[in-house]
């Protein structure tokens, strides 16, 4: 008998593996068995805000769907669900949780943050010992492990619960919030942030100077905002004007 | 450079600060290269504490080197590049695959054995071995399912793999162990044919029962400590070939640093056993 060409065989058996319909000796359920629970582990390792809001049966029912639809394309399984967030949005089941892609984007803003490039981190005495009246012309660049966002829900206050195993949840208003995450010494961090603040790093982030960065935030909260962004490590080093 | 032959573990997160401050009496730690694929980060920081500490050994999950394909290049320059940063006293791959048109499964996939794999896998073995430098340990996996196409018998072929490419083998134990009561075929015969000289490394596992069809098929788990049989088999194939490098392998239900640290030390004291010293 003339042996399957290996092209052939790995076409076949890969087509297999995520496909439980097609026929399979027993045996053959080890590999869809451990490349399932390899997937869904990432899963759940990479988005465990996600998994902790909506539990393990649920959580595990979602991945399947999302796996056999999305099979991770590189092995750095850090990387893998970048679009989970996007899936959960048309996810049928998850239409009564509205809040879950914004989580699940935070979960992934947690990941980026944790995985960036090393940057050095811009101190509050850098920027105390320019002049002044320079610092309107300045270009301050995000630090390379800032991640942030605005939701049009309290997207951080469940956030934030959820990441980690935390004491009594409190309380909060059901409005818009934003998020800011930060690595200043190796360590992943976050905080809240206000609309006109994930707008002035948006445009930070575009190369704007300072002046016009700061167009939206109200003046007598700039100092202010600008003294927390650098406490967190919000700012790189990098690219001086 | 040889690996002095002592005994290892393999080494997550949630152990590093033990693993740190565990007594450097030849401990090595082996960890998965694609874990550590980041741009920056504490992952790397961590890496770097344990590399100043102890040798490292980085056992590669992802190369394919049994596809139907050559290595992906931005894996494999991934690859050479955490070899320059942490130079590990070992490097090792498996003999299977894991990619198919781009995608990518997070398991060790079997072939049947045909010459034409042959052919195709000691060159992707010469490939990676060109790219790091350096000479790599493939390892032998666990099987589960039979296939009428194996033209070779499997040490047969990994010899023959060994001797076309220069590579080194890595054996694992526990896979034989599961194989041989999966497939059927004596675990014994096996490691004692096995290449001896070849082998620059030893995994030492554990494999449970399938939850469908129970003890008929063994499944390698990585999530229980060492069996019996496979530490009787150990201390048989030591005592044929001599100490080498020995790795205690856990992937999953990590237990206390404590009971892996005791199980390693079994592991040295079959390494420092006369048998092992008068091979």
């Amino acid at each position: 008998m003339q042996p399957a060409r290996m092209d052939a065989f790995q076409e076949r058996f890969a087509r297999a593996l995520l496909a439980p319909e097609l026929p399979a000796p027993p045996a053959f359920a080890v590999y869809r068995n451990t490349v399932m629970k390899g997937c869904i582990d990432a899963l759940q390792a990479n988005y465990p805000a996600v998994a902790r809001l909506v539990g393990p049966e649920w959580f595990h029912t979602a991945a399947a769907v999302y796996v056999r639809r999305h099979p991770p394309r590189v092995p750095m399984l850090l990387e893998y669900g970048v679009d989970f967030g996007t899936f959960l949005e048309a996810f049928g089941p998850a239409a009564e949780l509205p809040y879950l892609p914004a989580v699940a984007a935070l979960d992934r803003c947690w990941t980026e943050a944790h995985s960036a490039a090393d940057d050095p981190v811009l101190d509050a005495g850098a920027l105390a010992a320019l002049d002044p009246a320079q610092l309107g012309a300045l270009r301050m660049r995000p630090h390379a492990a800032a991640r942030w966002a605005w939701f049009d829900l309290p997207a951080y206050s469940i956030w934030s619960r959820n990441r980690e195993d935390s004491p009594a949840p409190q309380d909060f208003e059901w409005a818009g919030e934003g998020a800011l995450l930060t690595r200043p010494a190796d360590a992943v961090r976050w905080m809240p942030l206000d609309a006109p603040a994930c707008a002035f790093l948006d445009a930070c982030a575009r190369g704007e100077p300072l002046a016009q960065a700061a167009a939206g935030v109200p003046e007598a909260e700039l100092a202010g905002l600008l003294a927390s962004l650098l406490e967190a490590g919000a700012f790189s080093t990098g690219e001086w004007q | 450079m040889h690996a002095a032959p002592s005994a290892g573990l393999s080494l997550k997160p949630s152990h590093f600060s033990e693993a740190l401050a565990a007594p450097a009496d030849g401990l090595w730690f082996e960890v998965h290269p694609e874990n550590y694929m980041v741009a920056g980060g504490p992952r790397l920081r961590w890496l770097e504490a344990i590399r100043a500490r102890h040798p490292l050994s980085l056992h590669g999950v992802a190369l394919s080197l049994a596809s139907d394909a050559g290595p992906d290049a931005a894996h494999l320059a991934r690859f050479a590049s955490l070899v320059r940063r942490f130079d590990p006293v070992l490097v090792s791959e498996h003999l299977a695959w894991s990619t198919q048109q781009g995608a990518y499964f997070p398991d060790l996939l079997p072939f049947p054995r045909t010459s034409e794999a042959l052919a195709r896998i000691a060159a992707n073995v010469g490939c990676v071995q060109d790219a790091l430098g350096r000479r790599i340990a493939i390892e032998n996996p666990s099987h589960y399912l039979r296939f009428d196409e194996h033209a070779w018998d499997e040490i047969d072929f990994l010899a023959d793999l060994a001797r076309r490419s220069g590579c080194g083998l890595l054996l694992d134990v526990n896979n034989v162990f599961v194989s041989a009561r999966n497939l059927g075929g004596s675990a014994e015969a096996t490691i004692d044919a096995f290449p001896g000289e070849a082998v620059m490394e030893v995994h030492l596992a554990g494999h449970t029962p399938d939850p469908l069809l129970g003890p008929a098929l063994l499944v390698d788990s990585h999530d229980a400590e060492v069996a019996p049989e496979v530490w009787a088999l150990y201390e048989r194939l030591i005592a044929r070939i001599g100490p080498r490098p020995t790795l205690i392998e856990r992937d999953d239900k990590l237990p206390a640093f404590g009971e892996l640290m005791a199980e390693r030390l079994r592991a040295q004291s079959v390494l420092r056993a006369p048998l092992a010293r008068a091979a």
